[in-house]
């Protein structure tokens, strides 16, 4: 029932919206409903976690095989929850934005929201599909309409991309559904396929590179920094924060325990393309002057940071890449809060023309300081636990150069630090120009989003366990399927 | 009686507490409030060390476990403190010192608004947090997050007057330096793992974990450890952010930049001695590369004309002694000079931020000279410090350097004679800065002159305390050849760090090497008073020029590897990411455009249509799968 209603609330609520009329209610009427849906993640998470609840079956295509099924592991839960945190925090912050057809705008955001939501906690592979479709349409369109000056081209890109690798991913499903012996798309089913390592190959390629462009990992990473910088902050924050979970969610729900054997056998590639993909885009931030384009690049960093954790396929990398999911979602969002209100407060995105904020911003400088150092993983911040858990099991992992590797991953580390120092350096520190002369500082709805972002950095940094006793369960089964196909390759 | 340790977790909580008052609190209290809090709570802090210490002398060490911090699969990380004869010392140094130099900044930043004022000892006192908790944690990990912690307190103290370009630029350098270092830490912390599964002290340093361990596991660990002391200790090849970091406030250098945060990398490698000893060949390492670095930074010192900068290649050098001691196995001496170290150049520091304060700011030690009938309290503890350092008995350096060289002596009399050559550059160093600042003429302003005065007493006492520590700092350590049972410090130690007995060297030599460094030290001073008594400036020449642009190594890092990085962002950036990737995708692009030009036409319609759309392409998506399915 908890399911049902994440993707319930959001859709309903995101219809009601269109004919919403009043802007001053608009803003209250999404917040409200934002945070109604929050409460009920969360009510998942602690009062209603029995299995009853967070199942739902419903009738639904079934003359295809198919079912409305959705079942919240603790992957999707942490992730709803990520989801349902992210959008009271947007529409908070971004609450004195004014966008023209508002309406359409907020509503739009909402499906989005339930889109997400169903690609989390669907069952049914064509479910799953409709759900990812749900996801992103709205995205189009939010980037498309309310976006900067570049933004149907870039649009376009972003589209022709996901579309692409949406139809690779149909195909899959579709190969898929037809090797099922009972003519269903029910996730059993598929768990229970027998694929010819050559046919596994197959719907691997299909499936991995729908996923691999959603999060983005080098080479299919350059809709991304455009999109970004495009896109109105707010759909880029949920893009960043949220969406670009759906392909490593993908990774652990479909790919993974479908065709575990080969994706065994391409974990080495996989993880030496996405190691350089970190470098190559690390590299890349240190040399920006957007500050969009740089969390941009830096964001593409850590996605291939998560997608090595996942690859590494044992219990600590995947552990470590599941609250990393979570705690980079968190952080991306408050730099992109922080970097919203730069470019609102003093006209410009461009470092070389921001300095001296740390005078007229206090406030602002200690939220902004805080949120860099968690973007760089240190020790008592939310990705501190994350990467250290990634590192861990990339050295651990069977991977041949795991020495090399973990160095290598290890670079971006050290350029991290590089670029997100040289950021906070630009635009807090130095004196103060005449761009930055009079600005004042944070606003209140502002702080309070920073605010709950700065606690939940904290929270997650000092006190981890819980979340990994969490998803240690899942992460287990998965990590002995893999060990299994290990002893069997020996 | 063990149960009473386990409130240890109140030393470093007292110093967040303060942070957090000071932090949060700094726009409404007034000046006297946030010195109160800031002092106040690491003088607590001392209180409780100085007990926990006297528990630890009667025997009482323990291991307090308060929470899990990370417990995934096999690997349990707890979050531990771990109370013995090693952490108790250090609490003592840590809070101790900086208890001093908490009260001496309280008059040194006198002159800060109360806002700045507030945010200064805020951050202060979480420099102490994060060190107590490197110092306390029971496991690598622990260690780890107050190793990263420190270095983020030095990077904001470092830039703490932000308006300056050069201090942020200096404070980046230094956080991201210390990170290559913490990198290879942290892959000693995983290769553990890999090969035991735990990272804690307790388990790890037992004959069963390292029977597990092959040699070459043991090579790499300490080795990777070894880096990681490179980065925060400034030892060679990354110790070029220190001299840097002197734009923080004086106070800070003192604190964090002499006495605690730079003998971490010392901390981290007697902790782990055990392992060290297995492992020969890293041995040789960290004692060539302490030496090499002692040496290198001890000839830059010979020619700045910053009163700080001499201090900091000084710092450099003398940390490169502890690394030599390290290497020569001799634990006990690297932590006796990083305890005595503590106390000199403590003081030292502080003494140049007393003239500092004196000359308005002015650094420059070319525009100083006569300054002992002004700032005589600040003289004659400067004075004490240089004597302390050069290592003359029976000032405090004199025992810990000794202990250092005969270590030497016993691995390789050819180590030796380049560490009494160092020790030698050292008293002269030294002394030029004395004799150039404090005799002679005055050589700076009118407005200078005018405005010279002794410090306040808040500055002062602080300087007279540590100047006797300076002097009677040394005898806990007091060699056999004197008194039998004298080196109370190693006996104090024994349980963490077994003590060497046998020495191969006999009475006879050691009192020999130790008249001949004290010979040669004295001969080097008084050549240093007839050289810069009556200072004139003249400009390098020659080699001279090579010492004073520090060898021209900062200039090499920045050809050699910053700029090729900078170089490959540009070019992925401008021609690879824009051209070549995106040119792939385009090309796909192209292909559709007619698809292009319809999506723009929709652009413009109104949002009925794109929910029609969007019904009509999930419509469109479930024929075409359902005719699949045909």
């Amino acid at each position: 029932m908890i399911s049902f209603l994440l993707i319930l609330i959001p859709l309903l609520t995101g219809l009601a919206t269109f004919f919403i009329k009043n802007e001053k209610l608009l803003r209250l009427w999404v917040l409200f409903a934002s945070i109604i849906t929050l409460i009920v993640s969360i009510l998942g998470l602690c009062c209603f976690s029995d299995e009853k609840y967070l199942q739902y079956h419903g009738e639904w295509l079934s003359s295809l095989g198919a079912s409305f099924s959705l079942k919240m592991d603790p992957a999707a839960q942490l992730l709803c929850l990520l989801n349902t945190i992210a959008f009271p925090l947007v529409f908070l912050s971004t609450w004195n934005n004014r966008y023209e057809n508002a309406k359409n705008f907020f509503a739009l955001m909402l499906l989005a929201q339930a889109g997400i939501m169903g690609v989390f906690l669907a069952t049914d592979a064509l479910l799953f599909y409709f759900f990812w479709e749900l996801a992103l349409i709205p995205m189009y369109f939010l980037c498309s309409q309310w976006g900067g000056e570049k933004r149907i081209a870039i649009t376009f890109k972003f589209f022709i991309y996901t579309f692409i690798g949406s139809l690779l991913m149909l195909v899959g499903i579709l190969y898929l559904y037809g090797h099922t012996p009972d003519h269903s798309f029910a996730i059993e089913s598929f768990y229970n396929i027998k694929l010819t390592l050559k046919q596994q190959n197959l719907v691997f390629w299909l499936m991995f590179i729908a996923f691999a462009v959603k999060m983005p990992i080098f080479p299919l990473h350059t809709w991304q920094p455009d999109t970004y910088e495009q896109a109105p902050t707010a759909t880029t924050m949920i893009l960043s924060g949220v969406m670009v979970k759906m392909g490593l969610f993908g990774l652990i729900r479909w790919l993974f325990p479908i065709v575990s054997s080969v994706a065994y056998a391409w974990g080495d590639v996989i993880t030496l393309t996405a190691i350089i993909g970190m470098i190559y885009a690390s590299l890349i931030a240190l040399r920006q002057d957007d500050l969009k384009r740089l969390v941009a690049y830096s964001s593409i960093a850590h996605i291939g940071l998560l997608c090595v954790g996942m690859f590494t396929q044992n219990v600590s990398g995947i552990q470590g890449a599941m609250i990393q999911m979570f705690s980079h979602g968190i952080n991306i969002i408050g730099l992109w809060i922080l970097v919203e209100w730069i470019e609102k407060t003093t006209g410009t995105r461009k470092m070389s023309e921001l300095g001296g904020l740390a005078q007229r911003a206090p406030v602002m400088t200690i939220f902004f300081v805080i949120i860099a150092l968690a973007n760089i993983a240190l020790p008592l911040t939310n990705a501190f636990v994350g990467e250290f858990l990634i590192f861990n099991g990339l050295l651990g992992s069977a991977t041949q150069y795991y020495f090399l590797y973990t160095i290598l991953a290890g670079v971006c580390i050290v350029l991290g630090a590089a670029y997100t120092l040289r950021m906070v350096r630009k635009v807090a520190y130095g004196e103060v120009n005449n761009r930055t002369e009079n600005v004042s500082d944070i606003s209140i709805n502002i702080k309070i989003a920073l605010g709950a972002i700065v606690v939940i950095i904290f929270a997650t940094g000092i006190y981890a366990q819980p979340i990994l006793d969490f998803t240690s369960e899942l992460t287990n089964e998965l990590v002995q399927k893999f060990d299994f196909i290990r002893q069997t390759l020996q | 009686m063990q149960n009473a340790l386990q409130i240890v977790y109140l030393i470093p909580l007292l110093p967040l507490i303060g942070f957090l008052i000071n932090g949060l609190g700094r726009k409404h209290l007034s000046k006297s409030a946030i010195s109160l809090i800031g002092c106040g709570v690491l003088i607590a802090s001392f209180v409780l060390s100085v007990w926990v210490f006297l528990q630890v002398k009667s025997g009482n060490v323990f291991t307090a476990n308060y929470f899990d911090f990370i417990n995934v699969g096999k690997l349990k990380i707890p979050f531990a403190f771990k109370v013995d004869q090693l952490s108790a010392l250090f609490l003592l140094i840590i809070t101790g010192v900086g208890s001093l130099i908490h009260v001496y900044s309280t008059s040194y930043m006198q002159e800060e608004k109360a806002e700045h004022f507030g945010r200064y000892f805020s951050y202060l006192n979480l420099f102490i947090f994060s060190m107590l908790l490197l110092v306390l944690g029971a496991n690598f990990v622990i260690m780890f997050i107050g190793w990263e912690g420190v270095g983020l307190c030095s990077y904001l103290l470092i830039g703490y007057w932000f308006k300056k370009h050069e201090y942020n630029k200096a404070a980046s350098k230094a956080f991201i330096m210390n990170r290559i270092g913490d990198l290879a830490f942290l892959i000693a912390i995983f290769w553990l793992i890999a090969k035991l599964d735990t990272v804690s002290f307790d388990e790890i340093f037992t004959s069963a974990s390292l029977a597990k361990l092959k040699a070459y596991d043991i090579s790499i660990i300490t080795l990777l450890l070894f880096v990681g002391a490179t980065g925060k200790s400034a030892q060679i090849p990354l110790y070029t952010w220190l001299p840097d970091a002197m734009a923080g406030p004086t106070p800070v250098s003192a604190l964090i930049h002499a006495a605690t945060m730079v003998t971490a990398g010392i901390y981290m490698i007697a902790r782990s001695n055990i392992l060290y000893s297995l492992a020969p060949f890293t041995m040789d390492i960290i004692a060539y590369v302490g030496l090499a670095t002692a040496l290198l930074a001890a000839t830059i010192a010979l020619k700045q004309n910053d009163i700080k900068k001499v201090l900091a290649y000084s710092t450099v050098s003398q940390l490169g002694f502890m690394f030599l001691a390290l290497g020569c196995g001799a634990y006990t001496a690297a932590v006796f000079h990083v305890m005595t170290h503590a106390f000199f150049k403590a003081l030292l520091f502080l003494g140049s931020g007393s003239v500092i304060h004196a000359m308005g700011g002015d650094q420059d030690i070319r525009n100083m000279g006569g300054l002992s009938k002004k700032l005589k309290i600040t003289f004659i503890t400067f004075l004490i410090g240089c004597i302390a350092i050069a290592g003359i008995p029976p000032f405090s350096g004199f025992f810990s350097k000794d202990a250092i060289l005969l270590s030497a002596f016993v691995k390789n009399p050819m180590l030796y004679g380049i560490a009494l050559f160092t020790a030698l550059l050292t008293a002269f160093y030294m002394f030029r800065l004395l004799f150039i600042t404090f005799s002679g003429k005055f050589r700076g302003t009118e407005d200078q002159h005018h405005h010279l005065h002794e410090s306040p007493a808040a500055m002062t006492i602080p300087l007279i305390v540590l100047a006797v520590l300076s002097v009677i700092g040394g005898f806990v350590g007091i060699p056999e050849v004197f008194i039998h049972g004298g080196d109370k410090l190693g006996e104090f130690l024994s349980p963490v760090i077994a003590m060497q007995t046998e020495h191969h060297v006999s009475h006879a030599t050691e009192y020999m090497l130790m008249g001949l460094s004290t010979v040669l030290v004295i001969t080097m001073i008084i050549v240093a008073w007839y050289k810069f008594r009556n200072y004139q400036h003249t400009d390098a020449k020659g080699f001279g020029k090579v010492l004073e642009n520090k060898w021209y190594v900062d200039e090499m890092y920045e050809a050699g590897i910053v700029k090729p990085l900078k170089k490959a962002g540009t070019f992925f950036s401008n021609v690879f990411d824009t051209k070549v990737v995106d040119g792939m995708v385009n090309g796909v692009g192209r292909l559709v455009q007619y698809g292009s030009r319809q999506l723009r036409l929709l652009q413009s319609g109104q949002a009925g249509n794109y929910i029609l759309l969007m019904v009509i392409s999930m419509v469109v998506i479930f024929a075409i799968q359902f005719f699949l399915r045909k």
